[in-house]
């Protein structure tokens, strides 16, 4: 099985994680002002990229913290792992 | 009278030797402490008497005023204080004054989990079975404290000697954990 390098834990057996989508989508600064389209836009759509991918995953097995992952979407390769709040890393696919 | 939950197992767990010394430790004050302020860590260690484990997937223990203590890294900001039956009470209250006016929380999660000590050789190799970490004592020393997987139970796996393992697992699958385990110590059995 795959294993994916938690920024906290180290190496851990995929089925120890979760998946939680795209990352760095930043939230409304003011919900109320969008239309229903943007609306829609924001909580639907998502980048479809052939490469890499920066994703939010969760160690829910282990330490429970969500994190970024940059993943390779034609290889599974996981290119790179950064915590909360810091800038996605440069990579090399 | 309270009944563990691996009371009915007590036997079929002692026929594990000579393979494992397999036993459960019940009803073990457990606190849950969410706190992520240096400070107040440090200052919570100190109340303990035993200072919290400052790197991840460790645990530390120590003898203080609540006697024997271990203190688990679970997470970042999250901490497991184990310490001897029927202390709990104290020990939440304690440590909530401990945080003064640090942002956190002690939460008593004693009835969550139950503990059973694994003692023996075989003890590592046995968890091998179904469990992905790395157990080598290289990879996994004393002092060695993980979350992770056991057969797709969660468990909190410490290494508390050369040939020892300590598990905590959730009551309510702590029958399922005995089960696996006592199937995963078959092939050692001596064939009579
Ligand atoms: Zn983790």
């Amino acid at each position: 099985m795959q294993l994916i390098p938690c920024p906290w834990c180290g190496p851990r057996e995929e089925a120890e994680f979760h998946y939680g989508g795209q990352a760095h989508v930043a939230y409304p600064e003011d919900p109320s002002a969008l239309t229903d389209e943007e609306w829609a836009r924001y909580v639907f759509f998502r980048d479809n990229p052939s490469g890499p991918f920066a994703e939010r995953w969760s160690h829910n097995a282990g330490c429970r913290r969500w994190f970024n992952a940059v993943r390779d979407t034609r290889t599974h390769d996981l290119l790179a792992v950064y915590r909360v709040g810091e800038p996605m890393p440069e990579v090399t696919a | 009278m309270t009944v563990s939950p691996l009371h009915a197992w007590t036997d079929r767990l002692a026929a594990l030797a000579p393979v494992l010394g397999a036993a459960e430790v019940p009803f073990r004050s457990q606190l849950t402490v969410r706190v992520s302020d240096p400070d107040a860590i440090a200052a919570t260690g100190a109340t303990l008497g035993i200072g919290f484990p400052s790197a991840a997937c460790t645990f530390t223990s120590g003898t203080g005023r609540f006697g024997d203590v271990e203190v688990l890294w679970l997470g970042p900001d999250e901490f497991l204080v184990t310490a001897s039956p029927g202390l709990q009470v104290t020990i939440e209250e304690v440590l909530r004054g401990s945080l003064g006016t640090a942002r956190g929380s002690v939460v008593d999660t004693s009835a969550q989990r139950t503990t059973v000590v694994l003692q023996g050789p075989r003890s590592r190799e046995v968890l091998a079975h179904g469990c992905s970490v790395d157990l080598h004592p290289s990879a996994a020393p004393v002092g060695t404290c993980v979350q992770t997987l056991l057969a797709r139970t969660g468990i909190v796996l410490q290494v508390t000697g050369d040939d020892t393992v300590t598990i905590l697992v959730r009551s309510s699958f702590a029958e399922y954990f005995a089960a696996w385990l006592t199937d995963a110590c078959v092939e050692y059995l001596a064939v009579p």
